[in-house]
C-alpha cells in the first residue's frame, strides 16, 4: 500500500500536550516539514520560549535549547555567532516575544542576525491562563481584563510585524494565518522563506502566525478560527511587510 | 617570558583569550569598559566574536546559548549590572554549561557608584538568582592573580560543567600592573558529547533546558548539582595564609582589602602586635578549613571588607563561636586606610587584654 501521509521527521514521535483545537501542532508540523524538506535537520538549532511551547524542545527533530521567558533571541545569537553555518530558529508566543522579549527581538533584527523567529500571535497568555498580552484585541476579555481590554487603560494591541518592518535587518517580515488549508500552505511558504533568508546570509526572517487558543478564549476550536477570521484578521492584516528586494 | 605592564581589565581579556575564549557577549557598564572594548579589538584577530548586546540580560543569554554549543565563552560586567545577569545565571547553573562571569563591583546598592567596593559578595556567594545553584568563586588580589585566576576559572567551568566567577573590585580593573601570562595547570576535560552543535541526522538531539515540570526528577536533579558543589568545596579551596605563626590576632580580607590588611599587618609589627591574615581566594567554596588552622592563642578575629559586612557571615560560620568575631569595614567606594586598620586592632586587642 503506498503511504499517502506520513509523521514528518522534522518532528520527535512524542505526542503534544497542546489543547484540542489548538493551531500550535500545526505550526510545528509546518517548521518541521520546512526544516526536513530544505535538508537542514542535523544542521538545526532551535530554541524554544516560556509559554505554551516551552516544551517544543521535545518536538522537534533537531538540537534545541530552552531559553528563558522572551531571552530565545539573545540564545539565538549566541548560539549563531558560534555556528555561522548552522540554522538557527526561535519559536516564540506573544507573551513572551511581544511582552517580556521586546528588547530581544528588536535588537536581534537591529542586528540582522541571521536566524529565522516564528512568532505565534494567539492574542492572549496562554499557559499561565489567559491573561492580557500586549496583542489582546480591545473589548476581548482575558483573565486579567475581566471587563475586556480597555484601550484607555491599556492601549491598542501591538503590531509586532508592522514594528519590525521598520528595522533594516528585518528582511523577512511575514503575516499569515492558519485558519484554513488555503492560509497553512501559504504560511508554509512563508516559514520556508523565511528560513531561505537565513540560509542565503540576507538577514533576519520572522513570520507572525495568527494562531487560536479555544481554551482561554472559551470557544470551541470551530469558533476560534471563526474568531480569528472576524476578529483579529481585520486588525492583523494578512501579508508580506518585507522582503530582502524592499531591503535593497 | 617577560613580564607585560597591563591595565587589569585588559588584561583579564587577555588572559581569557590565552584561555581559549573565542566569544565575548557584553555591554557598557563602569568600571569595567577596557574589558569589553579589549575585546572588541581583540577577538576579530583570533578568529572570535564580540557582540554589544542591548543589555546586561540579552549578553548573558547570549553567553547562554553559545555555551550551549561547547564555545568557551566569557561576559563582564560591574554588579547593577550583574545583578540584571542573575537570570541567565540561575539558568546556565541549572543547565549545567560552563561559562566565565567577571565583576569589577562598584559600591551600592541601587546605581550606587563606580569606586572600588566588596559589596557583591552575597550577590557572588548567596546566588542572586533562583533556586539552589552554587558558582565557583575567584576573588583575585593581585593583577597576576586575576590572570592566572582567569585562565584556570575556563579549565574549572568546563571541568565542572559550571559558571565560574571572577570578581575583582573596581581597584584590581583599574590599576596597572605587570603581569606574566602561565599556562594553568590542565585538568582532564570530558568531551562536550551534550553540546547543541546539530545532529548531523546520526544522534538524538541534544537539548539544553532548566525545565523539569516532574518534581520528582526535579528534586533529582537538585541532589545531582549538591554532588557536583561537594566536590567543589572539597577540592577548589583556595586561600593564603599570611604571618600565620603565632598571631594574636587574625584578620580576614579579599582582594584590593587584603593588600590594605598586608600592610597594616607590617605597621602593626612595627608596633610590637603579631597580627595574622586569612585571604580567601575563593569566596566559594568559602575556606572554612583555614580557620580550623589558626593557632591557639589568637584572641580574636577581625573580618575587613570594603561593605558594611557581608563576608563577616561566613567567617563566623568557619569561626563556629570558638572566637570573637569583629567587623571592620568602609563602603560605597571607601577604601580602608592601614591606619584605620591598625588603630582598630589595638582598639580590639586593648579591649581583650
Amino acid at each position: 500500500m503506498a503511504v499517502i501521509f506520513e509523521r514528518t521527521n522534522g518532528l520527535t514521535e512524542k505526542p503534544f500536550h497542546y489543547c484540542p483545537g489548538c493551531t500550535h501542532g500545526v505550526i510545528h508540523r509546518l517548521v518541521g516539514e520546512v526544516l526536513e524538506e530544505l535538508g537542514v535537520l542535523g544542521e538545526t538549532i532551535g530554541v524554544a520560549p516560556v509559554g505554551c511551547s516551552v516544551l517544543a524542545y521535545d518536538y522537534f527533530n533537531c538540537d534545541m535549547h530552552e531559553a528563558a521567558h522572551g531571552r530565545a533571541p539573545a540564545v539565538a545569537t549566541g548560539i549563531k555567532r558560534v555556528f555561522p553555518d548552522k540554522v538557527v530558529f526561535t519559536y516564540q508566543g506573544d507573551g513572551d516575544l511581544a511582552s517580556i522579549g521586546t528588547a530581544e527581538i528588536i535588537h536581534v533584527a537591529h542586528r540582522a542576525e541571521k536566524i529565522t523567529t516564528i512568532f505565534v500571535n494567539n492574542a492572549i497568555y496562554g499557559m499561565t491562563g489567559g491573561q492580557m498580552a500586549p496583542t489582546t484585541l480591545i473589548g476581548q476579555k482575558a483573565t486579567t481584563a475581566p471587563y475586556g481590554r480597555d484601550a484607555g487603560a491599556t492601549g491598542r494591541p501591538l503590531k509586532v510585524s508592522e514594528m519590525l518592518a521598520t528595522i533594516d535587518g528585518a528582511v523577512f517580515v511575514e503575516r499569515v494565518a492558519v485558519n484554513t488549508p488555503a492560509n497553512i500552505r501559504k504560511a508554509k511558504k512563508a516559514i520556508k522563506k523565511a528560513f531561505e533568508v537565513q540560509l542565503s546570509g540576507e538577514g533576519f526572517g520572522i513570520v507572525e502566525i495568527l494562531s487560536t487558543c479555544p481554551t482561554n478564549w472559551g470557544l470551541t476550536p470551530t469558533e476560534s478560527l471563526k474568531w480569528l477570521e472576524e476578529n483579529m484578521m481585520p486588525y492583523y492584516p494578512l501579508g508580506n511587510f518585507r522582503t530582502p528586494e524592499e531591503v535593497k | 617570558m617577560a613580564k607585560i605592564l597591563m591595565k587589569g581589565n585588559e588584561a583579564i581579556g587577555a588572559a581569557a583569550i590565552k584561555a581559549g575564549c573565542r566569544y565575548f557577549f557584553g555591554y557598557p557598564i563602569t568600571p569595567q569598559n577596557e574589558l569589553p572594548e579589549y575585546m572588541s579589538r581583540e577577538m576579530q584577530k583570533v578568529g572570535g566574536c564580540f557582540v554589544q548586546a542591548e543589555s546586561e540580560v540579552s549578553a548573558i543569554n547570549m553567553v547562554y546559548g553559545a555555551a550551549g554549543t561547547g564555545a568557551r565563552v566569557m561576559t563582564s560586567s560591574s554588579s547593577p549590572g550583574i545583578a540584571l545577569k542573575q537570570e541567565g545565571i540561575s539558568y546556565i547553573a541549572g543547565a549545567e554549561l560552563p561559562c566565565v562571569i567577571v565583576n569589577i563591583s562598584r559600591g551600592g546598592p541601587g546605581l550606587g557608584g563606580i569606586q572600588p567596593s566588596q559589596a557583591d559578595y552575597f550577590q557572588s556567594t548567596r546566588g542572586g538568582g533562583n533556586g539552589d545553584y552554587r558558582l565557583l568563586v575567584y576573588a583575585p588580589a593581585t593583577l597576576q592573580e586575576a590572570v592566572d585566576l582567569t585562565m584556570e576559572a575556563f579549565e574549572a567551568a568546563d571541568f565542572y560543567r559550571n559558571p565560574v566567577m571572577v570578581i575583582g573590585d573596581g581597584m584590581i580593573g583599574q590599576m596597572m600592573e605587570p603581569i606574566e601570562f602561565k599556562e594553568p595547570a590542565k585538568r582532564e576535560l570530558p568531551p562536550k558529547d551534550w553540546a547543541t552543535t546539530g545532529t548531523k541526522g546520526v544522534r538524538k538531539p541534544n537539548i539544553i533546558n532548566s525545565l523539569a515540570l516532574d518534581p520528582a526528577e526535579l528534586e533529582k536533579h537538585n541532589i545531582h548539582l549538591q554532588k557536583k558543589y561537594a566536590e567543589m568545596e572539597k577540592n577548589e579551596v583556595r586561600y593564603e595564609m599570611y604571618n600565620m605563626e603565632n598571631p594574636e590576632i587574625v584578620m580576614v580580607a579579599y582582594g584590593t582589602t587584603a593588600r590594605v590588611v598586608k600592610n597594616a599587618i607590617a605597621m602593626l609589627k612595627e608596633a610590637g602586635i603579631n597580627a595574622g591574615l586569612i585571604r580567601p581566594i575563593t569566596l566559594w567554596p568559602f575556606p572554612t578549613k583555614a580557620f580550623d588552622e589558626i593557632p591557639a592563642n589568637a584572641k580574636a578575629l577581625l573580618s575587613v571588607e570594603m561593605s558594611m559586612g557581608q563576608m563577616i557571615d561566613d567567617v563566623k560560620i568557619a569561626n563556629n563561636g570558638r572566637l570573637p568575631v569583629h567587623f571592620y569595614g568602609r563602603a560605597g567606594g571607601m577604601i580602608p586606610t592601614p591606619d584605620a586598620v591598625v588603630d582598630k586592632v589595638k582598639e580590639i586587642l586593648g579591649g581583650v587584654k
